[in-house]
């Protein structure tokens, strides 16, 4: 490696590094590299042949018993018609519903408690930091158990509502939708036949729109609850590197303080945002550990998820090539929506319409219309 | 650009080398497995178990260190935190453990890939087990590893229920009407008369009881949508219906033993597991435990099982095979009966056991006429699938619920 890169200069910032130093620079990273190699890039690089493999769990998967079956295991899964697809289905339903739900509240529940505790004047700051960031230190598999109490059906979230008059239900064993159940509170039990006689991955639409059931939300309100101090952490940061002087300056155009969040402290803090949602969003596809511990994916398989499928595929049934396919096909969903999301809160120029505001009304001509195209090309252009 | 290109060639040489090499050092042991009887007489053994408690651990350890004092070959035991995760990773490196536990939905696969050895028919007391135990652990015809123990549902009942309702010894349901009876009987403001979990592992029994069964006798038709698995679950269903029967979902049990201990239920379908919890969890508890009652086709019930895989790669198979012969022996199962009160996979230990635990001798009777569960590889799939409907079965439709469950099986089953 140190001689493909270390005398050759193709580019003039590659030029000012000496032989020697090239050398010295992939001796120093080499180590890493090798680390990385041997336990990242090769085995991500088995699980992708496994994923195109009919590779049975015995021996190693590149003996000459292991033959290419191509996209076979996709296949199964995505239009198999059979049971595979339908449990494929069924986790991408159940996540879908977790992540939808999760990382839009752990986000605005992290910066409401981060934004609360940042304030100057809160007596015992500390004390409420560690506080709301405790969940996060305490190990996912204690919290699940203790939830599984908290939520058992005479447990205390039961007992608490019964107090409210409200018949709680059987948190961790109720595996009917929200929705559903939102619905039934209207008569509606079940959709019209476009919903339930059309089916994507084996599972109807009207499937699809249960909501999540009654036991992933008890799994939705724990990731909230857990993760949200995390997070907090991140944005109490990032609010204390913006600069006092810009919020004075609002101040001082007579922003009120719903205005200054919302205009002035909300979009300094669009990189912090950006690595919340995406570690939210990875965070909320890879669910395991409270399966696993919890629920099993029961009850009615509504907390199975991908990442659960593929453990059980490959570990309790020896579907080793559909195991790495699912988790081929989880990485790719990931990849994808926190591209999607990156492109959702890309820096824009300031509207035509919002920057109306700013300009005095009677200047509303050509020209001035002209030179608000400018600045937002122009804020584009930096980006 | 140029720079990142030769980034990617540099970590792809690098990951090729690095597979190569691993799949270099490795390869010796990998085509030593599939040569298949390596032997290598003295080498020492290990033993996988997933063991339910201590009780069991200690149990286990106990009867391999005697054997191997005897033998002279060491041997160790150690207890899986989670069996199947252990046992693949031991066959996918090529050095699994010599002797484990195998579950009967495991079996298939194991046996499918080559992973187990099948030495059933070396065995000197092969003839002893019961017949069912050995087709549940025949694939392909071949009879693959010795039952270790199994287990069968009965009906418990709570005596002193039972006997504040009125009801005497001759009132122990023989059929579904007096079943329903007694359980009418039975239910008051406090508590039901029956419980049961709602899943295959339970209401199965009642398919049976019917002439049911989700496959064929010889285990290669898909039979879940028969008439008589339907009127099982419609039996079921009617049982739900009465109020006098619940499942332990709507009880907030875990199972049946819970809602049974706890006085929720004067009687639950269970199996001899039961015994254990009751002692350590609910001692004041009376009880007494009667086969379950006949349907319309006669007695049924479901059987249920474990055995004693030998490694295909296991480098000293002979004494692995000693082992499990004196691991199943008529004595040795005694004992582990009498430790952890499972029940003997051997007909010679029998009127023992029974002798030895006459509440539980319902238990080990209901053997004859027990069926075992579909063994098929991915039949556990279609089985979790089907837990999954069951779990709403009072308000399901059993022939819905068993179409789906049909042609999910269908899949699986005599390919």
């Amino acid at each position: 490696m140190s001689v493909t890169s270390g005398s050759k200069a193709t580019t003039s910032r590659r030029a000012a590094i000496a032989g020697r130093e090239g050398v010295a620079g992939w001796l120093f990273t080499l180590p890493i590299i090798v680390i990385l190699g041997l336990f990242l890039v090769v085995p991500v690089g088995m699980a992708l042949w496994v994923s195109f493999s009919d590779w049975s769990g015995r021996g190693s998967p590149f003996s000459g018993d292991v033959s290419f079956i191509g996209f076979n295991n996709y296949q199964d899964l995505l239009g198999g018609g059979g049971l595979a697809e339908r449990d494929f289905g069924i986790s991408l339903r159940n996540n879908a519903w977790y992540v939808l739900l999760v990382v839009p509240l752990q986000t605005a529940v992290s910066l409401f408690l981060a934004v609360m505790v940042n304030r100057a004047i809160l007596r015992g700051r500390g004390f409420f930091r560690t506080a709301f960031y405790f969940p996060s230190v305490t190990s996912s598999v204690a919290i699940t158990v203790l939830w599984l109490f908290l939520f058992g059906a005479t447990g205390a979230v039961n007992k608490l509502l019964s107090y409210l008059g409200v018949n709680g239900p059987n948190w961790f064993a109720d595996p009917s939708g929200i929705v559903h159940n939102f619905l039934a509170l209207f008569g509606v039990t079940s959709g019209p036949a476009v919903l339930t006689d059309n089916t994507a991955l084996g599972v109807s639409y009207w499937d699809w729109l249960s909501g999540p059931s009654v036991a992933m939300t008890a799994f939705i309100l724990m990731a909230i609850f857990t993760t949200s101090g995390t997070f907090m952490l991140l944005f109490i940061a990032a609010l204390q590197n913006l600069s006092g002087e810009t919020q004075e300056a609002a101040m001082m155009d007579g922003a009120n303080g719903w205005q200054r969040f919302w205009r002035v402290t909300l979009p300094q803090l669009r990189p912090v945002l950006f690595t919340v949602l995406t570690l939210g969003l990875i965070g909320t596809w890879q669910v395991f550990d409270q399966i696993y511990t919890g629920t099993q994916g029961g009850p009615g398989k509504t907390t199975v998820t991908p990442a659960y499928l593929s453990y059980t595929s490959a570990f309790s049934n020896q579907e080793w090539g559909k195991g790495s396919a699912i988790a081929f096909m989880l990485f790719v969903i990931i990849v994808v929506l926190t591209l999607v999301q990156r492109w959702v809160l890309r820096e824009r120029g300031v509207s035509r319409r919002r920057m109306r505001a700013y300009l005095p009304a009677a200047s509303e001509t050509n020209s001035s219309a002209a030179a608000v195209a400018a600045v937002a090309e122009k804020k584009d252009e930096v980006r | 650009m140029q720079r990142s290109k030769k980034m990617w060639a540099a970590l792809g040489a690098l990951a090729t080398i690095t597979a190569v090499g691993l799949a270099g050092c490795s390869g010796s042991s990998f085509s030593g497995g599939s040569a298949g009887a390596t032997q290598n007489a003295g080498s020492p053994l290990t033993v996988l178990i997933g063991s339910s408690g201590d009780a069991e651990t200690k149990a286990v350890t106990d009867a391999v260190a005697a054997w191997s004092s005897s033998s002279g070959t060491t041997a160790t035991v150690s207890a899986a935190s989670d069996l199947n995760q252990q046992l693949a990773q031991g066959f996918a490196s090529g050095k699994p453990a010599d002797v484990f536990y195998v579950s009967t939905d495991a079996l298939a696969g194991y046996a499918a890939n080559g992973s187990l050895l099948a030495y059933g028919d070396k065995l000197a007391n092969k003839d002893d087990f019961y017949p069912t135990l050995v087709s549940s652990f025949t694939y392909d015809g071949k009879f693959y590893c010795a039952p270790k123990d199994f287990s069968t549902l009965g009906l418990e009942i709570n005596t002193d229920m039972w006997a504040q309702a009125g009801l005497t010894d001759a009132d122990i349901p023989k059929t579904w009407d007096q079943l329903s009876a007694v359980a009418a009987k039975l239910t008051t403001a406090d508590h039901v008369g029956l419980a049961f979990s709602p899943e295959y592992a339970r209401l199965g029994a009642f398919m049976a009881q019917a002439g049911g069964g989700l496959v064929s006798a010889d285990g290669k038709t898909a039979t879940a949508n028969s008439a008589a698995n339907v009127a099982g679950l419609q039996y079921v269903k009617s049982l739900l219906a009465s109020g006098s029967a619940k499942t332990t979902k709507d009880l907030g049990a875990g199972w049946g033993g819970e809602a049974f201990g706890k006085g929720l239920a004067a009687m639950t379908i269970e199996g001899n597991w039961i015994g254990g919890a009751m002692k350590s969890d609910y001692p004041a508890i009376k009880y007494t435990v009667a086969q379950l009652p006949a349907g319309p086709a006669g007695q049924g019930t479901l059987q249920f099982t474990n055995c004693w895989g030998i490694a295909a790669d296991s480098q000293n198979q002979d004494a692995a095979l000693k082992l499990v012969e004196q691991l199943t022996s008529t004595d040795q199962q005694l004992s582990f009966a009498s430790a952890f009160g499972v029940m003997p996979s051997v007909q010679s230990a029998a009127d023992k056991w029974k002798a030895a635990n006459p509440t539980f001798a319902p238990f080990l009777e209901s053997a004859d006429f027990a069926q075992g569960v579909p063994t098929a590889k991915g039949a556990s799939d279609v089985i979790t699938d089907l837990n999954s409907q069951l779990e709403s079965i009072a308000t399901g439709d059993p022939q819905a619920i068993l179409d789906q469950t049909q042609k999910n099986l269908e899949a699986v089953v005599g390919k």
